[in-house]
């Protein structure tokens, strides 16, 4: 109906002096925007399926192609922008909720982007990580309160099982199911190529992974998709999924064309059947739940492996730590409001949820405060998108951090958001064996394991300069952050300390 | 001797190798300038059938059919690269008939034309391989 008609977002503009039709575009865009018309000896395009995922950008031979925005448009109005009108229009023909995917792309304050790190100068010195060790490796879980020693004097080594990692970075949950078994392969070799871990999600464990069990995360959610003994055993660690930064208080929904083959193989659940997580554990509703599940995955696996609980950041951030940290977990963690999704309610993923910077900040220093800092590490995820974002959450009191759409945009994710299609140009959050084969893992895990090779240094880099010689030296030490442009509030809340000051 | 290698397990049949291999051979600076308008003649083809697409070029076989077939000595072996001579070539053709590859064509000035390896053009990464978006062709030790 002509009420419904939305211009399209983008414009295909090809450059008919560099096209030399070889139909590359036309052959590697699953939205099928490009067509060869053999009449007129041209490619054409329509532009109305157009995701700007710059599939066809990228793989032209002759830089014919790009993908600018349109500039049709909207009356202007600072109230009722273009989108939220073109939104109503979508709701009012379709009935129902707006589905987005990746993180919140709302302009809301970026926290990490106001802090900045301090350097060594004249009185302190600085630290070459080409010519003297920076120690970059960190270990994860319960640490002793105090020094206990034997009766003949020795000090008693044994702490509860920790995770050791080669630098304070692992990759965040993304479900066999929501990314390809390609795109698992990815992050499963790379992080045992770096010594670090990856997180199956939700998704259950494929078999052909179990081999990189010693650097797998296994994650029980709400759904318990894919949860059985082996599954549990075959991880480092065992991760309760309580909530999700880009959609606090609900849960996932893998729709039932997703559910082919392996994928319900691995979520032990009958093909083209949804899955569904539930919003709640339905068997958790205080902390004491909570406990009885750690304690549960804890007996499972006979006490070897920490439990991390995973926790949106919301209003009260700081108390339900606390309480996670009574709970029996080993570490907690806390993801931003804006973390990715495969799929999320859009007003959900832009308006729930708070920043992880605030969230890190204040439960850290709850903790503190309570004296139990040390029964747990402390893992923030929600958009780390740099080596500096890393440096700065360390630094606000984070033991490590989690990351998930930069290593998808290494895979070459280029955070078009409509993963929910399926319909993944880049062959990582689809299905269709004809698209996943575009991701090679052959070449996605070197990326990754550059991308993160390279983040390693320049934290090695950073930390020297600031003449901090370890990761542990440099956890929670908020002097080494400066606030820009933060009023008295913020800067309390991040406990540190203004520029200048 | 290092020779390509293709892999249909990561092969998208994008053809973007038959581009890059026709441009490499075009002589040309300008890879719109020099295959704008006109029907490609590359010396690699992707073979298609439903879903399964790999690129066929010349395997430089041991003991090469179509150097033991040419009549006027215009194929060679050099350095393991099947090479042509095409100021030899007579456009007789045997050779085109009796790879089992189909990896020897005719080119449009008569003479056959075949995959060298880029090696006419200028040592080093052949287009095809180091064009392919998947490594699905890589240019591998062997034989």
């Amino acid at each position: 109906m002509p009420i419904d008609f939305l211009y399209p977002k983008f414009e295909v503009v090809r450059n008919p002096q560099r096209c030399i039709a070889c139909r590359v575009c036309e052959r590697q865009c699953a939205n099928e925007v490009h067509r060869f018309d053999p009449a007129l000896n041209l490619m054409e395009s329509d532009e109305s399926k157009c995701v700007d995922c710059h599939r066809c950008v990228s793989l032209c031979p002759t830089r014919a192609l790009k993908i600018v925005e349109t500039d049709h448009a909207f009356r202007k109005n600072a109230n009722w922008s273009g989108e939220i009108i073109s939104e109503i229009y979508l709701q009012a023909k379709s009935g129902g909720v707006l589905l987005s995917s990746m993180g919140n792309p709302a302009g809301h304050p970026i926290y990490w982007d106001k802090l900045l790190i301090n350097a060594s100068q004249v009185t302190n010195p600085s630290i070459d990580p080409l010519r003297e060790p920076i120690e970059t490796k960190t270990f994860l879980g319960k640490k002793t309160h105090d020094i206990k020693r034997d009766k003949n004097g020795h000090l008693v080594t044994e702490t509860s099982p920790q995770l050791e990692i080669s630098m304070p970075v692992m990759f965040s949950a993304m479900s066999y199911g929501s990314i390809s078994y390609n795109a698992h392969e990815c992050l499963a070799r790379a992080a045992a190529e770096l010594g670090i871990y990856y997180n199956t999600g939700e998704g259950g464990l494929h078999e052909d992974f179990y081999r990189y069990g010693a650097h797998t995360i296994v994650q029980v959610a709400s759904g318990r998709f894919g949860v059985h003994k082996d599954y549990l055993e075959a991880g480092a660690a065992i991760e309760i999924k309580m909530g999700q930064g880009a959609k606090p208080g609900i849960g996932g929904h893998l729709p039932g064309g997703k559910i082919v083959g392996d994928i319900a193989k691995t979520r032990m659940i009958p093909e083209g059947s949804d899955a569904i997580s539930p919003a709640p554990h339905h068997d958790i509703y205080s902390i004491e739940d909570l406990r009885q599940l750690v304690y549960s995955l804890k007996e499972a696996t006979g006490y070897r492996k920490p439990v991390i609980v995973k926790i949106a950041a919301v209003h009260n951030v700081a108390a339900i730590a606390s309480g996670i940290a009574r709970s029996g977990a080993d570490i907690i963690a806390i993801d931003g409001f804006r973390g990715g999704t495969g799929a999320a309610p859009t007003r959900i993923r832009d308006h729930v949820g708070i920043p992880i910077e605030l969230a890190l900040a204040s439960v850290d220093d709850r903790l503190r405060e309570e004296g139990i800092r040390q029964d747990v590490s402390l893992v923030a995820g929600g958009s780390v998108r740099s080596s500096a974002d890393i440096v700065k959450a360390i630094a606000l009191g984070a033991d490590a951090v989690y990351v998930a759409t930069a290593p998808l945009l290494a895979l070459g994710c280029h955070l078009c958001a409509t993963c929910f299609t399926g319909k993944c140009n880049w062959g990582i959050a689809t299905q269709e064996p004809e698209l996943v084969k575009r991701l090679n893992p052959e070449i996605g895990f070197l990326r990754l394991v550059n991308l993160l090779t390279a983040w390693k240094h320049e934290i090695s880099e950073m930390m020297g300069g600031m003449g901090i010689n370890s990761i542990e030296a440099l956890k929670g030490n908020r002097l080494m952050l400066r606030g820009v442009g933060l009023n008295e509030k913020e800067l309390q809340i991040l406990g540190v300390r203004h520029a200048g000051e | 001797m290092k020779r390509i290698t293709v892999n249909e397990k990561w092969c998208l049949g994008c053809h973007l190798c038959e581009y890059y291999c026709a441009f490499a051979n075009s002589g040309g600076e300008d890879m719109a300038k020099a295959l704008k308008g006109i029907t490609i003649q590359p010396r690699l083809r992707i073979e298609q059938a439903g879903c399964i697409s790999f690129a066929v070029a010349c395997r430089h076989c041991d003991t090469p059919l179509c150097v033991k077939s040419c009549i006027t000595g215009s194929l060679s072996v050099r350095d393991g690269v099947v090479c042509v001579d095409r100021e030899k070539c007579v456009g007789c053709y045997t050779c085109v008939m009796v790879c089992p590859y189909g990896a020897v064509m005719p080119s449009e000035s008569g003479a056959i034309q075949k995959c060298e390896l880029c090696t006419q053009r200028s040592p080093g990464i052949p287009a095809c391989v180091s064009g392919c978006p998947n490594g699905a062709i890589v240019l591998e030790n062997g034989g």
